[in-house]
């Protein structure tokens, strides 16, 4: 947990971010086991700061996103790593030790299957539900908002969610759809007409479920501080990102309305959804805030989704998705927060709209996938931290002299001048051990500067 | 340019469909108004194409022409056969619910001529073995989201081998982390990027 100085109101977002940075940076009251912990710690977090100002460290640093590879790697499937957190923290510790990442990134993969269970989630299938136990989670698109109801969800976001979306969202939380106004609390005669709907079998079996999830949830959160606490005091590997957020459209496209209606409405409703993604950038920067903050970490991970090349126009990317998200990121920067952007997709088309000149220079990092790492360069460098690009297709198809070729081509090529982080274009979940350690070992000897 | 055309390549969703009825209320034939609709179609996918148009407006054609067709069809006094370019299967590999890619690929093989063959979500390799020999597709298109897609996509195309099928079709593959490594690794014969891609690969194939 970060705690803001008491003069945090009167600090410049740059300020406020190396205080973020400093807290994240230090040692103290983390758990180092040895000196050498202690020391990778301080080099690790360092070796990134300096990326994010757009400095040369000591050498490339990596920073892949993990996916489901730890745990076949170690011989189990994503479903043990959702359901049964011993064999997760052995199969957690085993990648970590065997690869010797530089940074502990959370894992995608770990999720708490239990509390989805007991909330019966509707919006994602995961291992052993709905889909293989060894295929990653994967979100099942529907109107979960229907067209009509901007005005609502405009009108007070977090009712929506209480009443109307999550009803549909979670099968055991249906008897929300009943919830009474809080508003009747402000009485003493109407706290009754609070109250009583609370009683109804419905609305106690939502919250019986509710309560269950949430003892689910503390049991898995104990489970991941343990897992990381030992490999952090073990090996010193700072944890990477803290926060999470998203792109409003993607917000409102990706689960609420989902992409096919999402897109309809750009032409059937477009005041309502720009109505309606201006309201949602505050939640935006709010809900990234709260998670960097409770993780004592200036990074946020933003993974951009409907706005990839091909998606739409791009006076519709200026129109629909670019506003908002610059919005939102200006306000996690404001926060002191470092705007971890994930590019999925090829962002060629993007580029010149992104490098905007009312986004502070070093203030962001991008890691990109499909997008040309050449155009990148020339576009970003000077502007922001980038990074990716490694194809997910050849650390699972490809041979290792392939990937160490890969890797010391962006390293001669893009990472040259500083400024730029190893990793693959999207998540790693599916992987040759030997691809992947051929892309580590070269990023840590060939991606040293001199 | 026809105004009902002009109406639905412009993207006036009320408009086209309005035009549409006026024009079966004073007696245009139905089959015109679906000759009007595949000519608007055709725009579109060379606007498509030319990276003038995209995924909103393709779905939101796609919704004007399944509002004509619905007030069309009650006045459609004969079975429109339209001669096909050839026959294609389709469907997104076991293991992945993502549909909205392959989707859009259907839509366009469809309108592009080609009777097309979509066998949804999750589709395990013995069930496209089973639907290619029923159906006879000259092209078989195999559509995967994520990595996870990748071994699943080699199974399908290794069962359509095993049961003496490969020789008799050509394989497209496609999907966000699809590229020429994987085309390599699955033994796919072509990968397209986008959906205007796997229509030239199918008619190129079918020699169209």
């Amino acid at each position: 947990m970060f705690t803001p100085p008491a003069n945090w109101n009167k600090l410049s977002a740059r300020e406020r971010r190396e205080a973020r940075f400093a807290s994240w940076m230090s040692t103290e009251g983390k758990p180092m086991a040895t000196p050498q912990a202690k020391e990778t710690y301080i080099r690790h977090t360092q070796r990134v700061k300096d990326i994010m100002d757009l400095k040369k460290p000591d050498r490339v640093p990596l920073l892949p996103f993990m996916g489901g590879f730890f745990a076949l790697y170690s011989g189990i499937t994503p479903r043990d790593v959702m359901y049964d957190y011993d064999k997760y923290t052995q199969a957690w510790l085993k990648y970590n030790r065997d690869f010797r990442p530089d940074y502990l990134v959370f894992s995608g993969a770990f999720n708490p299957g239990k509390v989805f269970d007991l909330l019966d989630y509707k919006v994602y299938r995961w291992p052993g539900h709905g889909i293989p136990e060894t295929q990653p989670f994967q979100c099942v698109e529907a109107e979960y908002m229907h067209a009509d109801e901007y005005d609502a969800l405009i009108a007070d976001p977090e009712a929506f969610y209480l009443r109307q979306y999550m009803p549909r969202a979670f099968g055991a939380l249906s008897g929300w759809a009943m919830f009474p106004p809080l508003y009747a609390s402000m009485e003493f005669p109407m706290l009754p007409a609070l109250m009583i709907p609370v009683g109804l079998p419905p609305m106690l079996q939502a919250f019986q479920a509710f309560v269950d999830a949430g003892k689910a949830a503390l049991e898995y959160a104990g489970a991941s501080g343990r897992a990381d606490g030992q490999i952090m005091a073990e090996l010193g590997l700072p944890a990477l990102p803290g926060g999470f957020t998203k792109a409003p459209f993607d917000i409102i496209g990706d689960t609420l309305r989902g992409t096919r209606a999402i897109m309809l409405d750009m032409y059937r409703q477009p005041k309502k959804l720009l109505a309606a993604l201006e309201r949602i950038v505050p939640i935006a920067v709010q809900m990234a805030v709260q998670t960097a903050t409770g993780g004592d970490n200036p990074f946020v991970f933003i993974p951009l989704h409907k706005g990839a090349d091909g998606f739409m126009s791009n006076t519709d990317f200026k129109k629909f998705y670019w506003p908002t998200l610059k919005a939102t990121l200006i306000g996690l920067i404001d926060a002191g927060l470092v705007p971890y952007l994930f590019v999925e997709g090829g962002y060629n088309q993007r580029l010149d709209t992104i490098v905007d000149s009312e986004i502070p220079t070093a203030s962001s990092y991008w890691s990109f996938d499909k997008t040309d790492m050449q155009a990148v360069k020339r576009k970003l460098g000077g502007w922001a931290a980038f990074g990716g690009n490694v194809p997910n297709s050849m650390l699972h198809a490809g041979t290792p002299e392939q990937v160490t070729a890969c890797v010391k081509e962006l390293i001669d090529t893009v990472a040259v001048d500083g400024g730029y982080g190893m990793a693959a274009g999207a998540v790693v979940d599916e992987a040759k051990p030997e691809n992947l350690r051929a892309m580590f070992e070269t990023c840590k000897t060939y991606g040293v500067y001199h | 340019m026809n105004v009902l055309v002009e109406a639905i390549t412009d993207m006036r969703e009320e408009d086209a469909v309005r035009t549409a009825k006026e024009m079966l209320d004073k007696g245009t034939s139905p089959l015109e108004v679906l000759d009007n609709c595949r000519e608007a179609m055709t725009i579109i996918g060379q606007r498509f194409e030319a990276g003038d148009c995209f995924v909103p407006e393709l779905i939101l054609a796609g919704e004007v022409l399944r509002q004509i067709s619905e007030v069309v069809k009650p006045k459609l006094t004969q079975t429109v056969t339209q001669k096909k370019l050839g026959r294609v299967v389709i469907g997104t590999v076991e293991g992945d619910i993502h549909d909205i890619g392959k989707d859009i690929v259907t839509f366009m093989l469809d309108v592009n001529g080609f009777d097309v063959h979509d066998l949804g979500v999750d589709v395990p390799a013995a069930k496209f073995v089973e639907e290619v020999k029923a159906f006879q597709p000259q092209v078989v298109g195999l559509s995967g989201f994520l990595t996870l897609a990748y071994d699943p996509m080699k199974n399908t195309v290794q069962a359509l081998k095993d049961a003496g099928l490969r020789d008799k079709v050509k394989i497209m593959i496609g999907g966000g982390q699809i590229d020429d490594q994987i085309r390599q690794y699955t033994g796919a014969d072509a990968y397209g990027k986008d959906a205007m891609a796997a229509v030239a690969l199918a008619k190129q194939w079918v020699g169209g």
